[in-house]
């Protein structure tokens, strides 16, 4: 497991442990080093099918570790139009590279000014600690 | 993410080892327990399965049965047959209520003729310790709290005699019996005896012998474990977990414990086995498997009744595992049935137990 806690300032964070990373009017998601490293070891992910709608604040997939089960939730509206698919054969990437090859969706943002109720690294950072 | 406001959690006597170690704690039975170490749960449960783990179960209570009469009351008390107990033996037993539920699941050693420990689940010790008392009245037999003059150190594994057994002063019990040792010139019970399925021993010692011992037996290649990978390690052996598969709402029977219920009716709770026995319950306890991905989850519903009381992921399996109550008529090796994980139905298989043949 990535052992180190790194949070990087090039992404906007959901209070409940997701990222987003904003590039024009796509972004991409994931679960944060903290998410991951309070789940533990991932075993199982089910990405959503390409074309699903997803909404800000709610669950759009699972992921499972050894000891539990947890939502997903999707720090901004829109439709998946990209899916991690390598993550089905290797989950682990999500605690071992979270911000990398552990991303999980990518999606067409459906409203920008949503991001403006999401936080900046230094307000997640004080949020988890 | 909010904090609880809760009660002070009690520490073991290896708690600063936990904490140089890096483990990540959690609160277990109102214990400050280590959950898993810096590798990860799985490599834990790895090395238990292929060298040797190290686990603190410290929380683990002690009742000491002493007296001329010791064994009459342990078996007044206990399902299992004690007066078949030879000196240093130990066996499996249940601790019923008058009405077949099970109050807890315990090992007892017989340490003397007439000198008996009982080793209880954390969370239930205080009240099994108010049982035996409540009992006692009529026995020429002393109950005496041991839990907190024991610490207790279980190492487990292929490998876990040899790395013992170094640093012991004399051969190490044969399975299933209990005898006196010092462990790195620390007076000690050591129980061949454990919770994963793979041979080993467990060690009880004084709290303050404790960390010495612990730190030798990890420098000799025991890995530290945690609880996460102790729950892995029982639920592929398909050992019952107290709180998940027992309870004071299920009996033996149900529980698949018959093997450890005496025959005849000399203890709390023996006439309602006896009546399970004769007419079997609804339901029956079996293990499972996930066939596909994903796991189920204790709590989670098989499609046509019954409940899963034990669930995870196999880390030796690499698949979902656990363990069900299931309709009799379900409950029967290679029968296939559906479980409502989270909305999504899920097939699963009714396997032999263990789950994992060691």
């Amino acid at each position: 497991m990535a052992s180190q806690a790194s949070y990087p300032e090039d992404l906007l964070y959901h209070r409940d442990h997701d990222w987003a990373r904003i590039e024009g009017d796509l972004a991409t998601f994931g679960i944060t080093w903290h998410a991951q490293d309070s789940l533990g070891e991932v075993v199982f992910f089910e990405p959503p099918a390409v074309g699903t709608t997803v909404t800000q604040d709610q669950p759009y997939t699972e992921v499972e570790s050894v000891k539990a089960v947890s939502d997903v939730i999707a720090p901004l509206s829109g439709e998946v139009v990209e899916v991690n698919e390598e993550l089905g054969k290797a989950p682990e990437a999500i605690n071992d590279d979270p911000y990398g090859a552990g991303w999980m969706v990518k999606v067409r943002i459906a409203d920008p000014d949503q991001a403006q109720a999401l936080l900046e690294r230094d307000a997640y950072v004080a949020l988890i600690s | 993410m909010p904090r609880a406001l809760s009660a002070p959690l009690f520490e073991t006597p290896l708690h600063a080892e936990h904490v140089e170690l890096g483990a990540r704690m959690g609160r277990f039975a109102g214990w400050d327990m280590p959950i898993r170490y810096g590798d990860g749960q799985i490599a834990e449960h790895l090395a238990v399965r292929s060298t040797a783990g190290a686990f603190d179960v410290s929380h683990m209570g002690q009742i000491e049965t002493s007296g001329p009469q010791a064994a009459e009351l342990l078996a007044h008390l206990c399902s299992n047959d004690i007066a078949a107990m030879s000196i240093g033996a130990a066996q499996y037993g249940l601790l019923l209520n008058e009405d077949g539920g099970v109050l807890d699941d315990v090992i007892n050693y017989r340490l003397e003729a007439d000198r008996f420990l009982t080793v209880t689940n954390a969370a239930n010790h205080a009240r099994d310790l108010d049982w035996f008392r409540s009992h006692q009245g009529g026995f020429d037999a002393e109950v005496i709290d041991r839990a907190g003059d024991y610490a207790m150190i279980a190492i487990q594994g292929p490998l876990a005699r040899e790395i013992v057994q170094a640093v012991a002063s004399a051969p190490l019990p044969e399975r299933m019996t209990i005898g006196r040792r010092t462990i790195n010139g620390a007076d000690a019970l050591v129980a061949a005896t454990g919770y994963t399925g793979e041979d080993g021993v467990e060690i009880l010692l004084a709290p303050g012998d404790a960390p010495a011992v612990w730190n030798v037996l990890v420098r000799r290649g025991a890995k530290p474990a945690g609880l996460a990978a102790r729950d892995t390690l029982r639920t592929e052996a398909c050992y019952h977990l107290y709180g998940n598969d027992l309870s004071v709402d299920r009996g033996p029977i149900e529980a698949g414990l018959g093997w450890a219920c005496r025959a005849g009716d000399a203890y709390i709770g023996s006439a309602a086995v006896e009546r399970d026995r004769a007419n079997p319950p609804e339901e029956r306890l079996v293990p499972f498997v996930i066939v596909g991905g994903g796991a189920a989850r204790p709590g989670d519903l098989p499609i046509g009744g019954g409940v899963v009381t034990s669930g995870t992921f196999s880390p030796s399996l690499d698949q979902g595992i656990g363990l069900v109550y299931l309709p009799r008529a379900t409950a029967v090796a290679e029968t296939e049935f559906e479980i409502d994980v989270r909305g999504k139905i899920r097939t699963a298989r009714v396997e032999k137990r263990p789950l994992l043949k060691v």
